[in-house]
């Protein structure tokens, strides 16, 4: 890695990629730390964005205008390329935040519970109910736990 | 050109300091409506900055997308499954941990970036030139996105519509009609 030099014109070209840096990162701690699955998609949705806005940024050049030609020889583009990528990748996104929520509401639908600790605890209840049905098989006693959960 | 660069860097920054404060109030807010309407908002906000970084197709996407459909979908969820969020017990300080390492890490790596707006950076250097000189001639269109999503890199656009038509599919078997009919039919049985 070459010698890197601290001074205001470094900070000035490079704060840009801090900021969403620092987006990014308000995005994951949203994800990671949040229990109500709603508000994790939400977090990755942040993430996404700003990793958007990393891309584009990188398109631009100073000095430069929209990818639309004027007719002018010497009118300087900013780079078309991340443009598409970006484009092509919203469009991605939405598809899976779609798939995302579809789940949510399927596990609502199924568990009565959309956060994740609920969540967590009724997987162990099912697995120690299980557990004990194999151990002693009553009759009837799998089906009853089985329909439980849903409740509705 | 000096107050030109400058103006745009205070456009840059007020508009980032909104959306800072819009992450952190989306952190903060337990009522999921509003996390909604916030998380519009952070979309709008990003769509003015895509504008202010010349990227004026991406904008509007974002705005209608970002904005408009996945904040339908959002309050759509909502209305099937709750509005609130329950607090957790669990401790803040291992994500904190995982993202401030997380973000070290990556602002470590943009260290080695060129500087933002520089024209000699290897990004410019080799495909795009040409995509900016060949379009007027291949395509014939003015709008250069347009023609290298719709002509060179059509086959990327071919794969999205590929994985939006896969989720289409996943959402209705997850949510239509025929499971939750078979849903109904195992809980008389």
């Amino acid at each position: 890695m070459q010698e890197v030099v601290l001074d205001l014109e470094f900070i000035i070209g490079h704060y840009n990629y801090w900021l969403f840096v620092i987006l990014m990162m308000t995005g994951l701690y949203i994800t990671v730390s949040r229990g109500n699955l709603i508000k994790k998609v939400v977090g990755l949705n942040l993430f996404q964005t700003s990793v958007f806005m990393l891309y584009i940024s990188m398109g631009k050049i100073e000095g430069g205008t929209a990818p639309i030609l004027t007719g002018d020889p010497n009118t300087v583009y900013s780079n078309p390329l991340p443009h598409v990528l970006i484009l092509t990748a919203i469009v991605v996104g939405i598809a899976t935040t779609a798939l995302a929520l579809a789940l949510v509401v399927r596990i609502g639908e199924e568990f009565g519970s959309i956060e994740e600790d609920e969540l967590i605890e009724i997987e162990h209840e099912l697995d120690f109910a299980e557990e004990s049905a194999e151990a002693s098989p009553v009759p009837g006693q799998g089906d009853a736990n089985k329909g439980e959960p849903g409740g509705k | 050109m000096m107050t030109g660069i400058s103006l745009a860097a205070i456009v840059n920054v007020l508009l980032f300091t909104f959306l800072v404060m819009t992450a952190i109030a989306i952190v903060r807010v337990r009522h999921l409506f509003a996390v909604a309407m916030l998380s519009g908002v952070f979309s709008l906000l990003s769509a003015g900055l895509f504008v202010a970084l010349d990227a004026v197709d991406v904008a509007f996407t974002e705005a209608a997308v970002g904005a408009g459909i996945s904040t339908v979908l959002m309050l759509g969820t909502m209305a099937l499954t709750v509005t609130r969020e329950k607090t957790t017990k669990r401790s803040p300080v291992l994500p904190v941990f995982v993202c401030v390492v997380t973000g070290a890490a990556l602002v470590y790596s943009t260290l080695d970036m060129p500087a933002f707006g520089t024209a000699q950076a290897p990004i410019h250097e080799h495909v795009a030139p040409d995509y900016i000189a060949r379009t007027p001639d291949d395509i014939g269109v003015p709008n250069i996105v347009t023609g290298i999503l719709a002509s060179y890199r059509g086959y990327d656009t071919l794969g999205e519509t590929t994985v939006i038509f896969t989720a289409a599919v996943a959402v209705i078997l997850l949510l239509g009609s025929f499971s939750r009919k078979k849903q109904k039919r195992t809980d008389k049985e």
